[in-house]
């Protein structure tokens, strides 16, 4: 791993904070949501603010914006912005400087983005308002830092709205917009979480580039360790308001100090496949040429189709995992969906012990229905949140004549299988965390014991410590009652850590599938290579607080 | 985490707008009024110093006098009891226009929502009653029905009922794409259960606010169903008949529909302004600021 190791100790201080404290003074007992934190940004430097959510990361950004949210007030501490205070600033003040000095990139440029504006016109209406350039000088200026975030066909580009341009053009453009008056500063809040691996490494080598050319001091807001070890020159850790650790990339990467870095790295899912595990031969579930086409039209009207999946074909086998990985758009979903019969294959066939479900009408499915449960990614939207969470546990067995009384003491049993306590059953979905939320989708599909549980990027929304978590319930559960997963996944460490097999698709193809450590460690397609190869910090072993020792090996647990 | 648990059902929000500190003072003014206009109409039989039919030819189209507080009209009937009286009707016919059309809208919206194959003839089917203009459809059908209450109630309930439906095929075609209600369906729940226990419950908040606002629209529409000549037949004061009747001595003497007006116009702006309330109260992000 090859860690950025400049020396900044010459390079004038950009942003310093010291002492910085926020705090919620409406709210009783004025609870702080920054404790007396202290930053400081050279030029050039990239420093990466990293946490799980709440741990006051984007507070930190938008105090140094002067966009804090009405509620919050900075009641202590400086910020000094190349040696003048900005605390003092008026809301005008503040206004000229942002932009001007200060940039700030977001997570998803969709909506960052004005939708009914031209992103040319929205490059040159940064200009327009921070300085007296002539338009024709603004519009030179827009296809200048346009060609300068390697944007292809600049002036096509240049007159596209937002909606036009994928995920990665969109966030160039806002890259575009943030450095075309050459701030001191670039605040980047999770600008690569939305977006695929592949596209995340180009933006990130992106914004080191610029930075290089320019000088800009970075600071960049993560929950991702690897994006870290990729990026980063100095790197504050923080928890609940407070910054924990911080220094040299590679110092706090080797030997972190405080025992919440070593929990946070230890709970990075290692790029390294889990062994196989020995393969039962009874497949509850097999897939053959498995079709999903979207669109064509109807009667009226001709609409042009979109393959979402082209003869996908796999077996699971009892207590194993599959894995199907992918970036957004390769089919992966769609394969999930069309499986759970949320949505009707166009043709193949999906046999549930034997039986042909793909075909079977809405009446015909429901016997097989308990065979196979669903976890969805969101936690906040899939549990029904006006109906307490034993209602929602026992609406399955309720269906299938269990007895309300059989179904609540079995759902009082799984709650504590899935770590909940009993009295859990009687509170409503807000009243608990995403990872609880998320056991208790778990608990509701285990409640049917299915023979195969789908999980659709269930772990993908959560931070990684109980990302972990969640990940070992799902093997204890797998271990206790031999279900077999279908694990949906964008992220290749998550699939590394719990797939037996692993099969990767892309536009809707199967391109590899294989066992997940000759896939994983020794992949034969090219797309694979490069999912791979764009897993920011793959070279590193976060667990071990090393470099990889040898990635086509199996490391034990 | 609270210890307390918390209900979220439909309840809750009506519950919670009911305790008045978090009203607005125009709302709660709003609420006073309302309240005082459905008790005397409530209570007018009781109230009514003289009967809103009797003439008494003695006392024609005369000021306030001696027993006849607000005067009295060309046939020397109590402008007062007639007032009062017609309120009932005018408040009847609005409650009713609005719960049969919330009910009504609410099925078919629910069909529309859920089939997608119902969907296409149902929503054509209500793109057609939207084209015609409300009070025009509503004198064709008292036209063809005769001016019983009934009708009337009919009139105005039809061309508001594709409004509701709209409303909650909406709801329905929002919440169905929830993960909680695939999750169900994964489940095993039969069409009609999740229907029923996951989806309508959605549409309670907006049919609230809507009801308001039908319930103050079907009032004004009855009024001027009335004022037309298409309403019910003048026998039985409405706040709109009072006002067609006294049209014809406008000049002389103003308050046969001064009167009735300030009556109507009280009634609509408090309910409107509820409604409003009541909109804000179960707006989610407004909602959410609070919480």
């Amino acid at each position: 791993m090859l860690f950025k190791t400049r020396n900044f100790d010459d390079a004038p201080v950009v942003l310093e904070a010291k002492g910085l404290t926020v705090s919620l003074p409406d709210t009783k007992g004025d609870p702080k949501v920054l404790k007396s934190i202290n930053v400081t940004i050279r030029a050039s430097e990239t420093v990466c603010l990293v946490g799980e959510s709440g741990s006051g990361k984007s507070v930190t950004s938008l105090a140094i914006m002067g966009l804090l949210p009405e509620a919050l007030k900075v009641s202590s501490g400086t910020i000094h912005l190349q040696g003048s205070d900005l605390l003092p600033l008026t809301q005008a003040q503040m206004r000229e400087l942002r932009a001007a000095r200060v940039a700030m990139i977001f997570q998803e440029p969709m909506t960052a983005l004005n939708p009914v504006l031209r992103v040319g016109d929205q490059i040159m209406e940064v200009m327009e308002l921070h300085t007296s350039l002539p338009a024709a000088e603004r519009r030179k200026r827009a296809l200048a830092i346009m060609e300068q975030v390697h944007l292809p066909d600049v002036p096509r580009i240049f007159a596209s709205y937002p909606h036009q341009l994928s995920g990665g053009q969109r966030q160039r453009i806002m890259i575009a917009m943030a450095l075309v008056l050459e701030p001191v500063l670039l605040i980047a809040d999770e600008p690569t979480t939305a977006l695929d691996v592949t596209t995340q490494k180009q933006i990130l080598a992106l914004i080191d580039e610029l930075q290089q050319d320019h000088g800009t001091a970075v600071l960049f807001i993560t929950h991702d360790m690897g994006v870290v070890a990729e990026i980063a020159d100095t790197v504050y850790v923080m928890k609940q308001g407070e910054i924990v650790e911080s220094g040299a990339v590679e110092t706090l990467l080797r030997h972190p100090q405080a025992d919440y870095t070593r929990a946070l790295l230890a709970a990075v899912p290692s790029l390294s496949p889990r062994a196989a595990r020995a393969g039962a031969d009874d497949a509850v579930l097999r897939v053959e040429k498995l079709n999903k086409v979207y669109g064509g039209g109807g009667i009226l009207k001709k609409l042009p189709t979109a393959h979402a999946a082209k003869d996908v074909t796999f077996t699971l086998s009892r207590g194993q995992t599959l894995g199907i990985v992918g970036e957004s758009g390769s089919g992966k979903s769609t394969v999930a969906r069309c499986i759970m019969r949320l949505i009707d294959p166009t043709s193949g066939r999906i046999l549930l012990d034997d039986t042909d479900i793909a075909t079977l009408t809405r009446g015909g499915l429901r016997p097989h229905r308990q065979k196979l449960q669903v976890v969805f990614q969101d936690p906040m939207r899939s549990l029904n949140p006006r109906w307490t969470i034993a209602d929602s546990l026992i609406e399955g067995p309720l269906n299938y004549g269990t007895s309300r009384k059989d179904a609540l003491a079995e759902a009082a049993r799984l709650m504590q299988v899935v770590g909940l306590p009993t009295d859990a059953l009687a509170r409503y979905p807000h009243q608990f965390s995403g990872g609880q939320r998320q056991r208790i989708a778990i608990a509701r599909a285990v409640m049917m014991r299915p023979d195969v549980l789908v999980a659709d990027e269930a772990v993908s929304a959560l931070d990684v410590s109980v990302q972990a978590q969640v990940l070992d319930l799902l093997d204890q559960l797998q271990r206790d009652l031999g279900i077999a997963i279908v694990f949906i996944t964008h992220d290749l460490r998550v699939a590394a850590q719990i797939c037996d097999e692993v099969l990767v698709m892309q536009r809707g193809a199967v391109v590899e599938h294989g066992p997940a450590a000759q896939v994983l460690a020794a992949p034969a397609h090219a797309y694979t290579r490069a999912l791979i190869d764009a897993a920011p910090g793959r070279s590193w072993d976060f667990h071990n607080f090393q470099e990889m020792r040898d990635p086509s090996h199996a490391e034990p647990a | 985490m609270a210890p307390v648990p918390q209900p979220t059902s439909a309840m809750q929000p009506i519950l919670r707008a009911l305790r008045l500190p978090q009203f607005g003072m125009g709302s709660k003014i709003a609420a006073v009024v309302l309240a005082i206009i459905v008790a005397l109409t409530l209570l007018a039989g009781w109230i009514a110093p003289h009967d809103p039919l009797t003439m008494n030819p003695m006392v024609r189209l005369q000021g306030p006098i001696e027993g006849y507080p607000l005067g009295t009209d060309n046939y020397g009937r109590d402008i007062f009891s007639r007032v009062l009286i017609g309120g009932q009707l005018s408040l009847i016919i609005g409650i009713a226009t609005a719960a049969v059309s919330v009910a009504l809208g609410l099925v078919i919206g629910m069909i529309a929502g859920f089939f997608r194959t119902a969907d296409a003839i149902i929503m054509r089917m209500m793109d057609a009653l939207m084209a015609i203009p409300s009070i025009l459809l509503a004198i064709a059908l008292v036209a063809l029905n005769g001016p019983s209450v009934g009708s009337v109630i009919a009139a105005i309930t039809i061309p508001e009922i594709p409004r509701v439906v709209r409303l909650v095929r909406a709801v329905i075609l929002s919440a169905r794409e929830e993960p909680y209600v695939e999750a169900a369906i994964a489940l095993g729940t039969p069409m009609h259960k999740i229907l029923i226990r996951h989806l309508v419950p959605n549409t309670t908040a907006p049919l609230i606010v809507q009801g308001t606002y039908i319930l103050a629209s079907a009032i004004l529409t009855e009024a001027i169903l009335s004022f037309l000549g298409a309403g019910v037949s003048t026998e039985t004061p409405t706040w709109g008949n009072i006002m067609a009747e006294g049209r014809l001595f406008f000049r002389i003497k103003p308050e046969l529909i001064l009167y009735p007006g300030i009556a109507l116009s009280l009634c609509i702006l408090s309910i409107n302004l509820l409604g409003d309330a009541a909109r804000d109260m179960l707006d989610p992000r407004l909602k959410k600021r609070a919480g």
